[in-house]
């Protein structure tokens, strides 16, 4: 199929490249602009490894088609560090265990960064909720809810 | 030298490799890229069984952007991950045995380009029988699926005894005779397997792959492609999610590396998500009978055991997995008779292997089930029970496997009162429940897969002037923390701080062999090997400091980043002038530590696998609500404690123990690897129910309970700093521990796992009918089993060996009745 160029905004920054049309946001973030964070568990929207945000709001980028995203701003995992620092949910993540094989993750930080930008103080059943469409198979998810609540803390006291 | 205090062990801390994996930085082998690479697709087989008559694939290499077609024609050479079961060719050659077997590959210029081309080829089969279930096996010894195995369709079939049991049930006061059954299920880990593979600049093969064995996959490559070992480099890129899924060898893996040296290009392949499913090597299916001697107070006087296992098409760990569904009872509680046997069939499905707790889920659950009936009948509390026939520390069981340090009486103590077990068993109402179960697990397998002399693990140490230290070990992050575990051992040895010390890890060109993340063994074996590389370099920045300094070498203390006098911690030097003065003294730095596992006494055929240098245990209560009108089961709360010995870090500790109860939740509620048979017109094949993670249900952040979690830490001698395993045993208790609660909440046994709300419902039906109030299996096929191979227990004077063994060695070392006789004489005297 011929390649059609496409332009959009990744964490930030103007990209551009020539893609394919049948090609998802999730291979052209892994495949063209080389961000290889973003994983792929399935490809069909089952697991929630491959959350992105599509102007802030989460969405699975194997199931979106590239070309839909022109002109969008996309933040990925490789966004979340802001200014050299870490964000509060990958410095809580990594601290609380909330990250093990760590494939799950970015989906997970990008799914929990969505939740604290609408609600900053959520409940555990919010979380809960949130993060259902993200399976993890390692950590069990207490360590998961434990570090996004410390994070929810730690983001509210650094506003104060 | 004294180390007064623990400044890195037993303090929850950020894991060494926590940044790379929340800033997306970790690379895991499909994240890797190389200039000209090429991707690569398999054809896998439409039929469960076939011969093949015929392959066209002109169509496939005339397709724009095909570099390679291979066929079963390329791979003359099997390979296995067991030396007495390679039947596993990368392409098959001519018989194919479960639906998913490969046949061809493909490599193009991209991915999409590979898959076009794959679905050009034409294959022509020539169907066969389908051996669809043990009980077909065993009614159809023809066709064969393998032209090796014990006979017909049975792969292997094991007997072994350890005492009079028969004896021991007659003159019992009670005997209970239960069936269970253990449906198979299967890893699925979050990544996909990839790997790629390149030739490099020298020639030489490079394989970067997503293997929790790479020193396995390393044999494994040599013997496919025939090359030196030596010209090979296996790189493990950090898993995501292995569970022994990773484990075996993989066709695809031996695929992309023929490719890569054919083509003289990087060849990439990774598997879609219904692949990853057909790959499986995950829990066998299996049913089993148990037979127990009880007396009037509870204690086991015999146990006779059957087990009937589901291996799938190919040999894989499948020896091994029967041999655990008998090995581990005897180390949780004191059996003094026993009688194993096991027997593994070939079917046409995809191959079972190792799934965390390898083999012994399946039976622990039958065992654990079946206690809480044996307290139901004698009116004695489950965790009395328990407490009551718990296997003494220091001793050898029946079977001969040698327990340690066992903190399983206050795992069960701790669960009891954490969960307020005494207010609520068969104490809440109709719909409510809880349920107590128990295990133990391995801390690493005590023999290596290829029996050798050579040490299961190693580490090496490099440090130089600059003051950094590199580790080097063969060990695989797998995601339970491996490279964590390395460097914080190194770090508390030579008093620095984790993050000071860099890890190479899982690279059999830069790193000593280490055998791999499976059977729970790298905290206990790297992590002694990284104590002992630690403490020779110790050593020698000790003599370096004190003939610089002139401080006593045995005053020396290392922490905080200094070497002092212990008795005057002003007198000293940083550590990096410490290694200048031990480099100066002994020129270049660099150590090595090595471990090899304990000699187990066991000295009959089967014995190898069980024995370990120590055994971790653990107990748990599980809460559950169940619907008596839907059968619909919830488990809002389940309390665990665990044996770990002593937690390194129990950040990591904790994570591991609450994973384990998150997937054996999964096994114990939903997860089912199940098939099943096309219609004749479509082939008859027997494909898997659902290969997606969608229909193949696994428990989401909304399924998930609250889990409390109680470390038990008694120090154990084998384990370093006294660290024992934490990423297996955990799981192992859960499944019969839903089973027992449901049996509380609503008083019907559910037998077979998963337990769905639809089992319950039938059980209940089947009480409300005047019926047994149980849903399971009720028969177990007649098995023809080897001649059991009689070996006497220690306390009856056994030496280890079997008395009727043919093959019985002459001149082996007699130790072990001498070992046996002082076990049992400690035996005797706990008890008193």
């Amino acid at each position: 199929m011929t390649k059609l160029p496409l332009a959009l905004t990744v964490n930030g920054e103007p990209a551009e490249a020539l893609v394919d049309p049948a090609k998802t946001l999730l291979e052209v973030l892994r495949e063209d602009l080389n961000l290889t964070g973003t994983k792929h568990g399935c490809e069909l929207g089952e697991c929630g490894a491959c959350a992105v945000l599509v102007d802030g709001q989460p969405v699975l980028s194997c199931l979106l088609v590239a070309h839909e995203c022109a002109g969008r701003e996309v933040v990925t995992v490789e966004g979340l560090v802001d200014d050299g620092r870490l964000h509060p949910l990958q410095e809580c993540f990594a601290d609380l265990g909330g990250s093990q094989c760590g494939y799950c993750t970015p989906g997970i930080l990008i799914t929990a960064k969505a939740l604290l930008d609408r609600e900053p103080n959520p409940s555990r059943d919010l979380i809960r909720e949130a993060l259902s469409g993200n399976l993890c198979r390692c950590t069990g998810y207490q360590q998961i809810f434990d570090a996004v609540e410390a994070a929810a803390q730690r983001a509210r006291e650094d506003q104060q | 030298m004294t180390t007064k205090s623990f400044g890195v062990v037993g303090r929850p801390r950020r894991r060494v490799d926590g940044r790379a994996k929340v800033t997306g930085q970790t690379k895991f082998a499909d994240d890797l890229s190389f200039p000209r690479m090429l991707h690569c697709r398999l054809l896998r087989s439409s039929v469960p069984h076939g011969r093949i008559v015929s392959m066209d694939t002109a169509k496939a290499e005339a397709l724009d952007g095909v570099h390679l077609v291979l066929t079963g024609e390329h791979f003359p050479v099997a390979y296995g991950i067991l030396p007495v079961s390679h039947d596993e060719h990368a392409l098959c050659r001519d018989v194919v045995r479960f639906v998913g077997d490969p046949v061809a590959a493909v490599v193009a210029r991209d991915e999409a380009t590979a898959e076009a081309a794959v679905n050009l080829i034409d294959v022509q089969y020539e169907t066969l029988r389908t051996i669809a279930s043990p009980a077909e096996a065993l009614a159809h010894p023809e066709p064969r699926i393998h032209e090796y195995g014990d006979f017909g369709n049975v792969h292997k079939a094991v007997a072994l005894q350890f005492g009079e049991v028969d004896d021991a049930i007659a003159g019992a006061d009670h005997v209970f005779d239960d069936l269970f059954f253990f449906e198979g299920n299967t890893h699925l880990p979050l990544e996909q397997h990839a790997t790629v593979a390149i030739k490099d600049p020298d020639g030489k093969l490079v394989v970067y792959s997503s293997t929790q064995t790479p020193h396995y996959l390393h044999r494994a490559l040599a013997k496919a492609l025939g090359l030196p070992a030596a010209h090979i480099r296996v790189v493990a890129t950090p898993n995501g999610g292995g569970f022994g899924g990773k484990s075996d060898p993989f066709n695809h893996e031996v695929v992309a590396a023929f490719a890569a040296l054919r083509l003289d290009r990087p060849v990439k392949i990774c598997l879609n998500r219904e692949e990853v499913f057909y790959c499986h090597r995950g829990r066998h299916p299996v049913l089993m009978r148990f037979r127990t001697g009880v007396s009037n107070d509870g204690k086991i006087t015999g146990l006779d055991l059957q087990t009937l296992l589901d291996g799938g098409a190919y040999g894989s760990y499948g020896v091994a997995s029967t041999f655990y569904t008998g090995a581990l009872q005897t180390v949780t509680y004191d059996i003094p008779t026993y009688r194993f046997r096991g027997c593994r069939t070939f079917t046409n499905k995809p191959p079972c292997g190792p799934k965390r707790g390898h083999g012994t889920p399946q039976s622990r659950f039958g065992q654990e089930v079946q206690l809480d009936k044996i307290a139901e009948k004698l009116s004695i509390d489950p965790a009395d029970l328990r407490l009551n026939i718990v296997q003494p520390p220091d001793s050898l069981t029946a079977n001969f496997l040698r327990v340690r340090t066992i903190g399983l009486a206050d795992c069960i103590r701790t669960v009891v009162e954490r969960s307020g077990w005494r207010d609520k068993f068969r104490k809440l109402p109709h719909g409510k429940g809880v349920g107590l179960a128990c295990s133990s697990y391995l801390s690493g397998a005590g023999l290596p897969i290829n029996w050798n002399d050579l040490p299961h693990s190693g580490v090496q140490l490099k440090l130089d002037r600059s003051g950094g230290v590199t580790v080097f070990c063969g060990a695989t992050e797998i995601g339970q923390g491996s490279d964590d575990v390395l460097v914080g051992l190194v770090a508390e040895v030579l008093g620095l701080e984790p993050f000071d010390i860099r890890a190479v890890t899982g690279d059999t060109d830069l790193t000593p062999v280490d055998l791999g993340s499976y059977s729970s063994r790298v905290t206990l074996m790297m992590g002694n090997a990284a104590i002992q590389a630690a403490e020779r370099a110790r050593e020698l920045i000790a003599e370096g400091v004190s003939g610089k300094l002139g401080i006593p070498k045995d005053r020396l203390t290392f922490a905080e980043r200094r070497v002092f006098d212990a008795e005057d911690p002003g007198k000293g030097c940083t550590f990096q002038e410490a290694v200048c003065m031990a480099e100066a003294k002994f020129g270049t730095l660099g150590t090595t530590g090595s471990y090899t596992p304990p000699r187990s006494p066991a000295r009959f055929k089967g014995g190898g696998v069980g024995p370990s240098p120590t055994y971790s245990y653990t107990a748990a209560v599980v809460e559950v609500d169940v619907d008596p009108d839907t059968g619909w089961i919830t488990v809002p709360r389940v309390w665990i404690a665990h044996d770990i010995g002593r937690a390194l870090n129990p950040t990591l500790v904790r994570g591991q123990v609450e994973g384990g109860v998150y997937m054996g939740l999964g096994e114990a509620l939903m997860e089912e690897q199940a098939f099943r048979r096309l219609p004749p017109t479509l082939s008859h094949a027997v494909v898997h129910k659902f290969p997606s993670m969608l229909e193949y249900k696994s428990p989401t952040s909304l399924d998930m309970p609250e889990v409390i979690t109680d470390l038990i830490e008694h120090p154990d001698p084998a384990g370093p700093f006294g660290a024992k395993e934490v990423g297996q045993g955990p799981l192992l208790p859960i499944m019969p521990a839903v089973a027992n609660a449901v049996y509380d909440a609503v008083g019907v046994r559910v037998d077979s796992i998963p337990v769905t709300p639809e089992k319950i419902l039938r059980a209940l039906e089947a009480k409300a009918a005047g019926k047994p109030a149980r849903s399971g299996p009720t028969s177990f096929p007649d098995v023809p089993w080897p001649e059991v191979l009689r070996v006497t227990p220690p306390w009856a004077g056994g030496d280890g060996r079997a008395s009727n063994d043919p093959d019985r060695p002459k001149n082996t070392r007699v130790d072990a009745g001498v070992e046996a006789r002082a076990a049992k004489a400690a035996w005797e005297k706990s008890k008193s």
